[in-house]
Order: C-alpha cells, then structure tokens, then sequence
C-alpha cells in the first residue's frame, strides 16, 4: 500500500468517515460496491419470501403490518441502490446482474416459507439478526451508507415488533398453533446461524479492516444469540441444537459448528428457492419494462 | 433524475438531508418522496430538489489562518490560569 | 340487514378486495419508488375497508375481521372490476383510474349523508382519496397515449356497476384470504 493508503487506513481506523466525493483507495471502492449493492439485494429478494403470505394474512391488522414490513424492504433497497449508483453502479445494472446470478444475495432468502409461522420467525428472528448487522453499519466509514442506516434501523425495528406479536399470539393460541412456531424455528434456525457468516477474525475481514461494519462476524453471532436465545425459551420453544448453552464464565455462547458448506452452497446460487426468486424478479421486470421505457422518455 | 430530500422532524427545527430518490419528474419526485420519507408521519415537512439545482460548495480558503473570528483565536485558559497564579501571588505579598 | 349495513357492507367490501390484489404489486411493482407507493395505497384502501366494517360491526354485532374474512364469497357485495387479478400494469391502473373517479362521486354522497356516524367517515376517507386520485391521475397522463392502456380503459370501464354475481377470481381470492385463518376453528386469534 502507498503512504496515501495508509493514511486512509489510519483515518477510518480512527473513526473517521468519508464522503462520496472524497478520494478512496481502489480496493476499498470496490469492497465497499460490492457489500452495500449484495445488501440492497438481500433486502429486494428479502421481499418475496414474505411477500408470499400478504394474500393469506389471517387479520386486517396483520395484513396491515406484514404489508407494510414487506414495503419497508422495498424502501430500503432503493435507499441502498442509491447508495450503490452513487459509488458509480447504475441501479438497472445491479438488477441485470442480480438476475443474471451474477451477485450475489443473503442466505436466508433462498429457503421457502412454508406457514404462517414462518412469517413471525422470520419478522421475529432473521430482522433481529439483520437489525445486529445493520447497527453494526451505523458507524460505516462510508457516510452516505451510515446515514441511510438510521433510517433502515428505525424501521426493522418495526418488523422485530410486529414479528414477536405474531409469535406470541400463536404460543397462546390452539396447540397447532404453537406447533406452527416450533417447526418454522426448526426450519429457520440453521440459517440462522449461518446468518452472520463464518468466524473469520475481525483483523482478517476486509470489512472490518476498512471499518466498513464495526464488529466481527463472531461477536455478531454472540450477540444475536445473548439478546434472543433467553426470548425464545421463555416462550417454552426448543432451540435445535442440543449444544446450545452459554458457558456464564466466559459469557459465551456454545453451539454446534454451523454447516458453513451449506452457506457457501446456497449464496452462491444453489439455494432451495434461489431459481424460483430469481424467475419471479426476472418475470416482473420484463412484464413491466414498457412501463420504464414510456416514463423515461416523457 | 435524481432528487435529493430534505426532511424537518418537527415544525421549528432545521432541514436535514433525508436521502434521495430516482423519479422521472417533479410530480412523481413528490410523490415518491411523501411515501419514501413520510408514510409514518415522521416528517412535519419535506423539500426535494433536483441534484443539479444543489451548488456544493466546500472551499473555505483561509490561506493566512485567520484566527480572530474563530474559538480557537482566543486561548483564554493560559492566560486565565497565568492572571489567577499571579492574583494570589499578589494577595499574599500583601499580607 | 338494514339498509345502512348494507351500503357501508358494499363498499367495505369494494376497498377491501381492492386493497387485496393492489397489495399483490407489494414487492414487484415496475420500479422501486412505485413499490412503496402504490403499496401506501393499498394499506390505505384496506385501512377504509376496517373502519367501514367496524362500522357495521357495531349494528350487526360482529367484528371486522370476521365481516372481512369469515362469509362466503357469494356474501360479498363488491363488484366486478374490483375482483380481477391484473397482473400486468396497464390493467392495474386503468382500474385505479376508473375506481378512484367512481369513488369520489360515492364519496361526495356518502358526505352528504344524514348519518353523522357514516358522513364523518366519509370525510376521513376521502381526505385520503384525494391523494389516491392524484396518483391516479398522474399515471393516467402518462399513459393516455399508449394504446394498451387506452385498451385496459375501454375493456374494464363497463365492470364498475356490475355487482350481480362474482367471477371465479374471487372465490380464488377468497380461498387465499382465507386460507391461513380456516386452517383453525372460528374464533381462534392471530
């Protein structure tokens, strides 16, 4: 690296933060492209695994907030694409390359949602798990990323609401219902687990070398695990794993080693619902690019 | 194009650049913006505009450090603990 | 059913299965910024079917749930236009166009009403309807000239007054509306 890279380097290890227009090293435009445009499609393909359950919401109430969760999602992928256009990657090309396969999207948006339990874990779970990720982006090097980040935490944490209500509504319902949550957090909570990727040390994750997140993928984990795992038995709910314990010495939580091939085979496009998703993008993106093209024009 | 949004929080206090929005004119821009930056009333108000109307402006040349018009050209607390040293210096010499 | 029960239940039922397939856009609609819009004014639609159905839950000692979701499709007084699964955009905003104009002038009456219960709601309802008919309006002016759209208009237009009989696209709506709610006995909560 030369002395510019790092004197860049030292900056955003200090805390400081850079604007759009401010010079950066290559290397860290690059990363930076590539990790803000995945999360704008995560929370694009996010959509679709809920937007499946807005026809069957079982309540006006419910309909009302899974509605708006979903539309929540959609407003953050614009307020990210954006972010992302501005680093000089126009928007269509993100969605061309998208659903050409090319990019990539988070893991857990390529399993199917099979009941209506599904919905509240997943509201509940896989937003608690994303909001952690995403406070950990509220202090980004880059600024024009940290500052959209406020907005997009505000509103998780709506989602995180409105997913327990639905978890505990079920708990107290009729044994089928509780059964609904059991087996969505079976089904859910390998992913989950997977969700804050492998346990690289911090000092060797490019992303938080350059202070793109503030925290390791480990301690990620560990905190998703402190902050939910007491929520979820106090619901009577068994966690799968019969490793799970937090050791009160160290203040650890232990587990059973997450199936890191399995998370490296879905991201990379193998997922069970990753073909479907993308046909569904691909399908209303080509149903309505006259819509574009007649509003562009005008 | 590309518009960027300024949000008030509450009725008296400043604007703050929210974000911004892609719309292919004024009329859908408000549109866009109302939903993108209101729909749970946490704005009292908002101004978009288009990113060519905006004229950053980021060079403040001060070439001759001039300092009189700033904090940092008034280091007072030297010079208040020097004056508070020799004022009890001097009360003691009096008595 | 009195006579008021019925027209709140008529176009309770109107909004709500508007805001039903609008709400189908959540998620894919042409561009993102749309997204987020158009599914404002779903939820807003959906959002007038409740306080209509509360209304008429008071006099017929129901709920609004169970007036949404626990009849029989051949039970809902909707009509025809609102019924239609329009996958495409051309269809879908020449309904909103035909629908929010044919809701203004309900509207107006319903203002006008003697029920002071029902013409405060519909006061409430149209001070949102007036941003629906905006959009509305600002996607027929780009559309007018592009002949599928101008053919979506003419093939939809005579669908807003027929409300005898439903077509099997409801009964299909119904099944998935409903779907999550009767897989457990009446009564149950969600």
């Amino acid at each position: 690296m030369g002395q510019r890279e790092d004197e860049f380097l030292e900056y955003v290890q200090s805390g400081g933060q850079i604007e759009v227009d401010d010079w950066m090293p290559g290397e860290y435009r690059a990363r930076l492209r590539k990790f803000i445009e995945m999360h704008g499609n995560s929370e694009l393909m996010g959509v679709l695994p809920e937007r499946e359950w807005i026809l069957r919401a079982p309540t006006l109430q419910r309909k009302l907030a899974l509605t708006a969760k979903v539309q929540d999602e959609v407003g953050h992928a614009q307020l990210i694409y954006r972010v992302v256009e501005d680093l000089g990657k126009p928007r269509e090309q993100c969605l061309d390359d998208l659903i050409s396969g090319k990019s990539k999207f988070h893991n857990v948006f390529h399993y199917p949602t099979k009941t209506w339990g599904d919905v509240g874990v997943i509201a509940w779970l896989v937003d608690a798990a994303a909001i952690i990720s995403q406070k950990a982006l509220l202090k980004c090097s880059y600024a024009p990323y940290a500052r959209i980040m406020k907005k997009i935490c505000w509103e998780e944490s709506f989602h995180i609401l409105h997913g327990r209500d639905v978890v505990l509504t079920l708990m107290l319902g009729t044994e089928d219902q509780r059964e609904l949550v059991q087996e969505a957090l079976n089904r859910w909570w390998g992913p989950l687990m997977q969700f804050h990727g492998n346990p690289i040390p911090p000092e060797d994750d490019s992303m938080f070398v350059w202070r793109i997140k503030s925290q390791g993928n480990d301690a990620a984990r560990q905190q998703f695990l402190d902050g939910y795992v007491p929520q979820i038995w106090e619901l009577g709910l068994t966690v799968p794993d019969p490793e799970l314990r937090k050791d009160e010495e160290t203040g650890r939580w232990h587990y059973t080693e997450p199936d890191w091939d399995e998370l490296m085979h879905v991201v990379t496009g193998h997922g069970p619902k990753t073909a479907d998703r993308l046909d569904l993008r691909r399908a209303a993106r080509e149903n309505s690019a006259w819509v574009r093209s007649v509003l562009l024009a005008a | 194009m590309i518009y960027e949004v300024f949000r008030q929080e509450r009725k008296g206090q400043a604007f703050q650049h929210a974000g911004s929005i892609e719309a292919p004119d004024e009329q859908f821009a408000e549109w866009y913006a109302r939903e993108q930056y209101g729909r749970r009333g946490e704005s009292t108000a908002l101004w978009i505009a288009p990113r060519e109307a905006l004229h950053p402006i980021e060079d403040f040349v001060d070439e001759l450090n001039r300092n009189y018009h700033r904090v940092d050209g008034y280091p007072l607390k030297e010079k208040l603990k020097e004056a508070r040293e020799r004022a009890s210096r001097a009360a003691a010499g009096d008595r | 059913m009195s006579e008021r029960a019925e027209l709140l239940l008529g176009i309770a039922d109107d909004e709500l299965v508007l805001g039903w397939r609008d709400s189908e856009w959540t998620g894919i609609a042409p561009f993102l910024e749309e997204d987020v819009a158009f599914s404002s004014i779903a939820q807003n639609e959906i959002g007038h079917a409740r306080a209509l159905y509360e209304l008429a839950a008071q006099e017929l000692g129901t709920t609004a749930d169970e007036l949404a979701f626990d009849r029989q499709p051949e039970e809902y007084r909707c009509c025809r236009l609102v019924e239609l699964r329009l996958p495409d955009w051309e269809h879908t905003i020449a309904r909103h166009w035909l629908y929010e104009e044919a809701d203004a002038a309900r509207l107006e009456r319903l203002k006008a009403s003697d029920d002071p219960e029902v013409a405060g709601l519909a006061e409430k309802i149209d001070r949102e309807e007036v941003y629906h008919r905006m959009h509305a309006q600002m996607w027929f002016d780009r559309l007018k000239d592009e002949p599928r759209f101008v053919a979506a208009v003419d093939e939809l237009r005579p669908l807003i007054d027929v409300r005898d009989g439903h077509s099997p696209e409801l009964t299909e709506l119904w099944e998935q509306m409903t779907e999550v709610r009767r897989s457990q006995p009446a009564g149950t909560t969600w």
